[in-house]
């Protein structure tokens, strides 16, 4: 798989790092909270869509930025990917 | 304006390679065609990072500009033979160049407008020249080395085998690699071991 980062252009796979469900950050609980319900259902509790996935990869190989990946679970085929965060 | 924070400038006479005691000169691997590379590490050299404050690249692009004389903007790269400078982020660059008092240049001449970070200590500067260079980097990177695809002067950040990695084109065929100085053993038996197909010469 190939992603189009913005600011470097195709690169590979392996320079990229998976954040998590981009539609999925919302969800999670107060960092100081100790819900174990709360954070079971925001870490295990996957909607696993067959097709169009949002997502957050962070460049980790590269510009370091993160990066919101729209992507298809079944083709992965890409999208979208533009970058989120400062100097966005 | 706070008084600026500068390290110590590289001390060029106490500075050791990291690759003290594995630096063979000669030419080795397949010579049928003679050596059709050639490695070499550059050292000692200083090394920074400019860290744009938001808002402030061009300032820092140019006072970048101002410190090394290199034909650098916001979004171009540059070599010369005393320094070089390439955007490895938005707002972000890796500055090289010869003289030891870089890091005290660059700070100054940013000023409030970024952050200079002294990497020399910690990154080693390799470089791999000659026909067939693209082929034995190809073997190392998920990169496309064609010069259409990575123009002269142009450089980029990048992984080895999960090690970060920062790539310069310097020549027609002149690549600078720069990795951790902690990595730069593992990676130049890497290297060497990759271009022993093509011939190399270490010089």
């Amino acid at each position: 798989m190939i992603i189009a980062c913005p600011f470097c252009g195709p690169r590979d796979l392996s320079e990229f790092t998976y954040c998590g469900d981009a539609d999925n950050l919302a969800a999670r609980p107060d960092p100081a909270a100790t819900d174990q319900a709360a954070w079971n259902a925001y870490v295990y509790d996957r909607t696993n869509p067959a097709g169009e996935h949002a997502e957050i990869w962070q460049h980790s190989g590269g510009c370091r930025k993160f990066l919101r990946v729209v992507r298809s679970t079944v083709t992965h085929e890409i999208e979208s990917a533009e970058m989120v965060g400062p100097k966005a | 304006m706070a008084e600026p924070f500068i390290s110590t400038p590289v001390i060029t006479d106490a500075a050791e390679s990291p690759l003290v005691g594995h630096y063979e000169q000669g030419t080795f691997g397949n010579l049928d065609r003679g050596a059709q590379v050639t490695l070499t590490e550059r050292f000692p050299l200083a090394i920074c990072d400019v860290f744009a404050w938001t808002g402030s690249e061009t300032k820092s692009a140019n006072a970048i500009k101002r410190a090394t004389k290199l034909a650098l903007t916001k979004t171009r790269d540059a070599v010369s033979e005393d320094a070089q400078a390439f955007r490895h982020a938005p707002g972000r660059w890796t500055v090289i160049a010869i003289d030891p008092a870089l890091p005290e240049t660059l700070t100054t001449a940013v000023g409030d407008n970024a952050t200079v970070v002294d990497l020399s200590h910690g990154r080693t500067v390799l470089r791999i020249d000659g026909g067939q260079s693209r082929r034995v980097l190809s073997k190392l990177f998920p990169i496309d080395f064609k010069s259409d695809c990575f123009p002269l002067e142009k450089g980029i950040a990048t992984k080895h085998h999960e090690i970060f990695a920062q790539i310069q084109r310097v020549g027609d065929d002149a690549f600078d690699i720069i990795v951790f100085r902690s990595y730069a053993r593992a990676f130049w038996h890497a290297l060497r071991r990759s271009s022993e197909e093509v011939g190399y010469a270490v010089e």
